[in-house]
């Protein structure tokens, strides 16, 4: 995956308005947090395929990280803490934050077509 | 001496870093080993570093890796086709019935899995569980042995010593080769024995010096 470039991911974003758009989104902070240090906790949670269909789209900078708002008819889909990005399989967006050491921490994919389960 | 020794994790890696050298002990001794893992760890959150992989690439990345890591430990692999962190939701008896009819085509006089409640990963636990249930479902005179992980922090005060401790300083190189083999993977975990320590091999052997099991008692 590579930086996020504001004005390529608007646009992309924009070609979903209006479309049937499968998406998957997820957070975690990994299996072991908790293991690993007993006062952490284990935090996670994700949607993949969930078929969803939004009027509006924005990705907002904020210092170093990106945020994405979704707007549905009834409701929304947000994401905090994108930095990288990738197109997958020509048509696929994929929109990701990792830490220090290269973890994923949370992601935002979206595409027309349904993600591999 | 074994006949067959079957092991049972649900994820690309959990063998090289539970039972590397047990199994290399083992195909030292011409005991045919075969690895069926529950998942290719399809939601790891370990994308290498420097970061190769995404959400949608790291299966097949994790796949590649994990053939590559069987090759190095010599043993046959199966993939058992489950998704990661999702095993907990399955039912599992039907889980239980996949995997004996796995066992009772291969036979094993040994099967290697985690120990159920104390294996950290909700996924280790669901799988430990059910090739547990799995061999309990055989018939007594064909059910193998079974040696269970565990690898809670507590488990010693829980469960008691373990009573197979495997010293596997021998096979530390070619532990140390199956878990890089995991590249995906192995550069965040063994980055968790850099915090405090600049020599890593040293940290390394030190831990992995032994691997220890539980003979799963089926009376109690
Ligand atoms: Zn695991």
């Amino acid at each position: 995956m590579k930086p996020i470039e504001i004005d390529k991911i608007q646009d992309i974003l924009n070609r979903f308005v209006d479309k049937d758009v499968y998406i998957h989104l997820e957070t975690t902070n990994g299996a072991y947090a908790s293991h690993i240090n007993d006062k952490a906790y284990n935090v996670g949670a994700y949607i993949r395929n969930a078929k969803v269909r939004f009027n509006q789209a924005k990705i907002i900078k904020d210092g170093k990280i990106y945020r994405a708002g979704l707007k549905m008819e009834i409701g929304w889909i947000y994401a905090e803490g994108l930095s990288d990005w990738e197109i997958f399989e020509n048509e696929k967006l994929l929109l990701a934050g990792h830490d220090r050491q290269g973890r994923l921490m949370v992601s935002l994919q979206l595409s027309e077509t349904p993600f591999n389960y | 001496m074994e006949e067959h020794v079957v092991v049972i994790y649900p994820h690309p890696d959990d063998e090289s870093f539970g039972a590397a050298g047990t199994m290399t002990e083992f195909r030292k001794q011409g005991v045919p080993v075969t690895y069926l893992c529950g998942t290719l760890g399809e939601m790891g959150r370990n994308m290498g570093s420097p970061i190769f992989a995404n959400r949608e690439t790291l299966p097949e990345i994790r796949k590649k890796e994990l053939i590559e890591a069987c090759n190095v430990l010599d043993v046959e692999l199966k993939l058992l086709g489950y998704r990661d962190k999702t095993i907990e939701y399955e039912d599992i008896n039907e889980v239980a019935s996949h995997l004996k009819k796995i066992l009772e085509d291969i036979k094993p006089s040994l099967v290697i899995t985690h120990y159920p409640d104390h294996a950290v990963h909700p996924d280790h636990n669901a799988l430990g569980a059910a090739a547990i249930e799995a061999v309990r479902l055989m018939d007594t005179d064909k059910r193998p042995k079974v040696w269970a992980q565990a690898i809670t922090n507590n488990h010693v005060e829980m469960l008691g010593n373990p009573d197979i401790i495997n010293d596997i300083t021998e096979y530390f190189d070619i532990k140390m080769k199956a878990i890089l083999s995991h590249s995906s993977q192995a550069s965040g975990i063994i980055g968790q024995f850099r915090k405090d320590q600049d020599d890593v091999d040293e940290v390394a052997k030190a831990r992995f010096s032994t691997e220890q099991f539980y003979t799963w008692n089926f009376e109690k």
